[in-house]
């Protein structure tokens, strides 16, 4: 599983951004997640506090934004919602779609707790 | 529903409260998860392009014929191109001395307990390569039909490997990685029929239900039955690759992680 790898990654992102804002602690982590950017949420957030154990991101809170499975058809243009492992036109079936979302794996906002500690 | 004890946050409206918390910001970031490999991959991307290395990925299940089928087209484009391997596993030196016995420079990744290559093993790896003397590189990502899937090595293609004793719906099984693939290879196809339950034109169903038309190929490395409709795919797409890159493209898997793209925007920019 990888998933552990993935917040690895981002608990080193999110200790950047709250580096770089002077702030000592993280209070919560947004992140949008697609079913076809092959990582699982639930297991995002059982490795989430192993990866921030001993980080400025210790005891943040990971919110996870499942991003839906949407596709553009090429041939009649239809944008419908799709599933993973059948990504057709919802409207005519064909499969020469386009994904439109659903593949995401993006760090969106980090909400940094560092007013009330710095002062 | 009620303002006092948050239960009327949903994650539709949360980030309009988040940053009414006193003694917080909130910072938008909109990163890709994993754009320190990403980074790293494209710092791959430019080493290949500079030094004219093709680079393409294997990926599998454990045992669907990676390292076979890399033997026999290390056989028969011996003379033709300077190829290497780079070979992931999680334990032992096996298949880089399977591809060393052919007399092509191989160097072992053992990931540990990792399912997966990423793009900074492959940069420590490419240290004991010397690009300047390849034409084309394999890198044999460890077998696993998810996780390697999901991280950038810097490859310009992605090649799936689907061997028939494995069945013929593992596209509709594993989405992530079969979207992944730049080609298909079906592998094993003398056991076609022993296994008379594969049906290729399912498999490529399957395929093509994934928004896919990456071509098919079949080969059969004991049979050598497709062998030689594999290299020539193989050639062509070489060819096709080069002048791409000759054009000044910037050549990737078809299908990219979000993170990919944004790291580009972000070079350009």
């Amino acid at each position: 599983m990888h998933e552990l790898s993935v917040c690895q990654a981002l608990v080193e992102q999110v200790v950047r951004v709250a580096r770089e804002h002077g702030a000592g602690s993280v209070a919560r982590v947004t992140i949008g997640v697609g079913a076809l950017s092959g990582t699982e949420p639930a297991l995002l957030r059982q490795a989430y506090p192993i990866a921030c154990a001993g980080t400025p991101a210790e005891g943040s809170t990971l919110e996870i934004n499942e991003r839906p499975i949407r596709v553009r058809c090429a041939l009649c243009g239809a944008e419908t919602d799709a599933r993973a492992n059948r990504l057709l036109c919802g409207a005519c079936g064909d499969w020469h779609t386009q994904l439109l979302s659903g593949d995401e794996l993006l760090l969106e906002q980090v909400e940094l707790a560092k007013l009330a500690e710095a002062i | 529903m009620c303002d006092s004890c948050g239960c009327n946050i949903t994650p539709g409206n949360r980030h309009l409260v988040a940053e009414g918390e006193p003694g917080h910001q909130a910072i938008d970031v909109l990163q890709h998860l994993l754009s320190a490999n990403d980074h790293a991959a494209a710092h791959n991307r430019e080493h290949f392009d500079r030094h004219g290395v093709l680079a393409y990925n294997l990926m599998s299940s454990p045992g669907a014929g990676k390292t076979a089928l890399l033997e026999a087209t290390l056989q028969a484009l011996a003379g033709e191109f300077r190829i290497a391997v780079i070979e992931g596993d999680l334990e032992t030196e096996n298949d880089a001395e399977r591809i060393r016995r052919h007399g092509v420079p191989a160097i072992q990744i053992s990931t540990g307990s990792a399912c997966h290559l990423d793009a900074h093993m492959v940069h420590h790896a490419l240290h004991d390569l010397d690009l300047d003397a390849i034409d084309l590189l394999f890198i044999e990502n460890v077998g696993n039909l998810v996780c390697p899937a999901s991280f950038d090595l810097g490859q310009h293609r992605n090649l799936t490997l689907l061997s028939v004793p494995e069945g013929d719906d593992k596209p509709a099984k594993y989405p992530v990685m079969f979207r992944a693939a730049d080609a298909v290879v079906f592998t094993k196809t003398d056991l076609l029929p022993v296994f008379d339950d594969f049906s290729i034109e399912r498999a490529t169903r399957y395929l093509r239900e994934l928004a896919s038309a990456a071509p098919v190929l079949n080969a059969s490395v004991r049979s050598a039955q497709g062998l030689a409709a594999w290299l020539d795919w193989l050639r062509d797409d070489m060819r096709a690759l080069r002048a791409r890159i000759a054009g000044g493209e910037a050549v990737r898997p078809a299908v990219q992680p979000d993170g990919a793209a944004l790291h580009a925007a972000e070079s350009a920019a």
